[in-house]
């Protein structure tokens, strides 16, 4: 054996991971070599080095135990699978199918909110008027313009008001239905965003402004004189009731 | 009657797993510590990394067929450590190394090693070295595991194995020299 087949197996000769051959054959070639003897040594003395300076770290104490008291959490068997094994499950699934089924009769029979189904209604009437040429029936960013044209095509008279000061520019008119009657939309615009203020009279007390979210939408909807109002828009609900405050102002 | 008897049964029987677990793998826990504590170099990151590997090794024990229990733990705990430093520090490099580029550099440095080598300093050398020379190091001189029991350890090839610690000790005796030499001059 030559230093160039020797070198790479000195490691594993230190090691004593040789097999007999090549032990014999690295060791007789340590005797006759003195450079590869000198790298044997430098390695053996690493190695003593190694396992004299006190490296390896000992698991602390408190591990121990933490890990005891893992185990012996995950050993507890959890409730649900003691459930599964249990001989009363068929029993307690159909008891609970019964009590979905009733469930799930209640609240298709139950009367739905009717804010809640007016509020989809608006929403729907909202996003049917930003199709192409349904937004308005009287465009128009004259407040005198777009009241008159409301008469005659409802049984009562929106109150119609300009907010172009404030930031919201009235921008027409149109008939919508909803909750069962005709309705009264103001179109508003701020920046690309359109605004449909829905107007219809009710029997209500005034009832202040109350903001809700549906499919993306803000609603902000309220009660003022005989007339309920319920503006949706895709701005934010900050804008919204601020367009809110100031049409009952 | 039969169903709690049924109950008492499985958790007899979840008992006696835990215990068994506890008796073949709780003795390795220095061990498990040992490598995770070198391999993360942060001792609270050791003690999470460990109690996270004992539980996956829990989890697979039906799949612990008897053997080498020891080398068995400590690849979990070296999987466990690499997928937590991946996760919790990203911009470590755990890259394995490159055996062809190494390769060219296998002559030995003609150096003498301190017969007294500072203890410290060879913490920090081992500290400092790229984790594949670090574990390697760790797994054999520190651990003492044979070449078969790193390579099931590491999933390295015998060969890789013998190649790399003797790579990965000449660093180290380089590193170490470099140093001597470095508060000589």
């Amino acid at each position: 054996m030559n230093c160039e087949d020797a070198r790479p197996l000195i490691d594993s000769f230190a090691d004593g991971e040789l097999d007999l051959v090549n032990h014999v054959q690295v060791e007789n070639h340590l005797e006759e070599c003195l450079a590869c003897d000198h790298a044997f040594r430098d390695r053996s003395a690493l190695k003593k080095a190694l396992a004299d300076a006190d490296l390896y770290f000992r698991a602390p104490t408190e591990l121990r135990s933490k890990i005891r008291t893992a185990l012996s959490e995950a050993t507890t068997e959890p409730i649900y699978k003691r459930f599964f094994k249990s001989r009363w499950l068929p029993t307690l699934a159909a008891a609970a199918l019964l009590v979905v089924a009733l469930f799930t009769t209640f609240a298709i029979l139950r009367p739905a909110n009717s804010n809640d189904l007016l509020a989809n209604e608006m929403v729907s009437a909202h996003v049917r008027s930003l199709m192409d040429k349904h937004l308005m029936d009287v465009p128009s960013t004259d407040q005198h313009t777009v009241k008159p044209w409301f008469e005659g095509k409802l049984d009562f008279s929106p109150p119609v008001v300009d907010l172009t000061q404030q930031g919201f520019t009235l921008i027409g008119g149109r008939l919508d239905y909803a909750g069962g009657r005709p309705i009264a939309a103001l179109v508003y615009q701020r920046r690309l965003h359109i605004i449909n203020v829905f107007i219809y009279p009710t029997q209500d007390g005034n009832a202040a402004a109350t903001t809700s979210t549906r499919q993306g939408f803000n609603v902000v909807r309220w009660t003022r004189s005989g007339m309920a109002f319920w503006a949706v828009s895709d701005i934010n609900a900050g804008e919204l009731q601020e367009l809110a405050t100031d049409l009952q102002s | 009657m039969k169903t709690s008897r049924g109950g008492t049964n499985n958790l007899v029987s979840g008992a006696k797993a835990s215990a068994d677990f506890e008796e073949v793998f709780l003795p390795h826990l220095d061990a498990a510590y040992n490598l995770a504590r070198w391999l993360t170099r942060d001792p609270s990151d050791a003690d999470d990394v460990v109690q996270e590997a004992f539980m996956r090794a829990f989890r697979f024990f039906s799949g612990f067929h008897g053997g080498d229990s020891r080398a068995w733990l400590l690849k979990i705990v070296r999987n466990t450590c690499y997928t937590w430093i991946k996760k919790n520090r990203p911009r470590e490099i755990i890259y394995e190394l490159d055996e062809e580029m190494h390769q060219a550099t296998s002559g030995d440095p003609a150096t003498v090693l301190q017969e007294n080598i500072d203890r410290q300093l060879l913490r920090k050398l081992l500290d400092e070295l790229p984790p594949a020379f670090r574990e390697i190091i760790v797994l054999r001189d520190l651990e003492g595991l044979s070449y078969k029991e790193i390579s099931s350890v590491t999933e390295l090839p015998l060969g890789t194995v013998m190649s790399r610690l003797a790579r990965a000790r000449q660093r180290l005796q380089r590193d170490a020299a470099a140093s001597a030499t470095g508060v000589l001059g």
